[in-house]
């Protein structure tokens, strides 16, 4: 757990919850938000396979704007915000890429697109959070995923509520 | 963790033994290298064991896609021994579960390559 935050280079803010991080558009990082997705979601209450499922969109998201958007470009960042409001997980991700036509990304699931090698990034994302939003933002492309908390803390909360009233 | 592989041969059938990882980066290529060197050795009949991969992101999907079509370009076949319940799911949400053979006893495994 230390190690995971030691290979994060840079804190912008920290409270108790939001958490945004500037990283370099390395491999490293994919790692890195991977792992600190996989934390923060435990932490918020999600079970084991919806931590799995946090942390693979974020993944995701992080491999496009390393590979997609920053191209690897050592003077691109990947800014990483994550936000818990009680009942939504909030985590957005911005390259400073070209920006990405999500309308030009084929259907994965097309039978003529089933054998290709890549292109379920996006997919995947959306498979596994409840809401996702792309846009363009004033530097490249910004993803931002939302997933409720249906987790096991959160419903403790309402049941121990429902057992006070 | 890592990805890891091992090979092993059993009636004609290599066997390739994963474990941790398939990922963009070190675990796709591991798979990548792995595969064309048993074509090379014309070992066509390829059984991919995934009880121990534990992860597989969208890139690690690409290269078990990859090394199918790969493999049957060259008149081979590969097929998919042992997933655990996330590769499966993985594999069923993206609809390749139907393209792969999927296999969950070795040794019968062995026997329909022949």
């Amino acid at each position: 757990m230390f190690q995971t935050r030691r290979a994060i280079p840079r804190i912008f803010a920290m409270t108790d919850s939001r958490f945004s991080y500037t990283l370099d558009s390395t491999l490293e990082t994919v790692d890195t938000a991977e792992q600190t997705a996989s934390r923060i979601a435990a932490d918020a209450g999600f079970d084991e396979d919806e931590v799995m499922r946090i942390s693979m969109a974020v993944r995701e998201a992080a491999v496009n704007a390393v590979l997609h958007g920053n191209a690897y470009d050592p003077n691109k960042k990947v800014r990483l915000d994550f936000e818990n409001r009680g009942r939504d997980l909030i985590i957005t991700i911005r390259d400073q890429g070209c920006g990405l036509d999500v309308s030009r990304i084929p259907d994965p699931l097309a039978p003529e697109n089933l054998l290709k090698t890549s292109g379920r990034g996006i997919f995947l994302i959306r498979s596994f959070m409840d809401e996702v939003q792309i846009r363009p933002s004033q530097t490249g492309t910004e993803i931002q995923l939302i997933k409720h908390v249906h987790g096991p803390s959160a419903g403790g909360k309402e049941a121990s509520r429902e057992h006070e009233d | 963790m890592s990805m890891k592989i091992s090979t092993r041969q059993v009636d004609g059938v290599t066997i390739v033994d994963c474990s941790g990882r398939i990922t963009l980066g070190e675990g796709s290529v591991t798979l990548r290298e792995t595969v064309v060197q048993l074509l090379g050795k014309s070992q066509k009949k390829i059984l991919l064991n995934l009880g121990d991969v534990n992860y597989i992101d969208s890139s690690g999907i690409g290269e078990l896609v990859s090394a199918f079509t790969t493999v049957r370009k060259q008149g081979g076949d590969l097929k998919l021994l042992n997933l655990t319940k996330k590769v499966h799911d993985l594999l069923q949400i993206t609809k390749l579960y139907t393209v792969f053979e999927v296999k969950d006893d070795e040794a019968s495994a062995v026997k329909s390559f022949n």
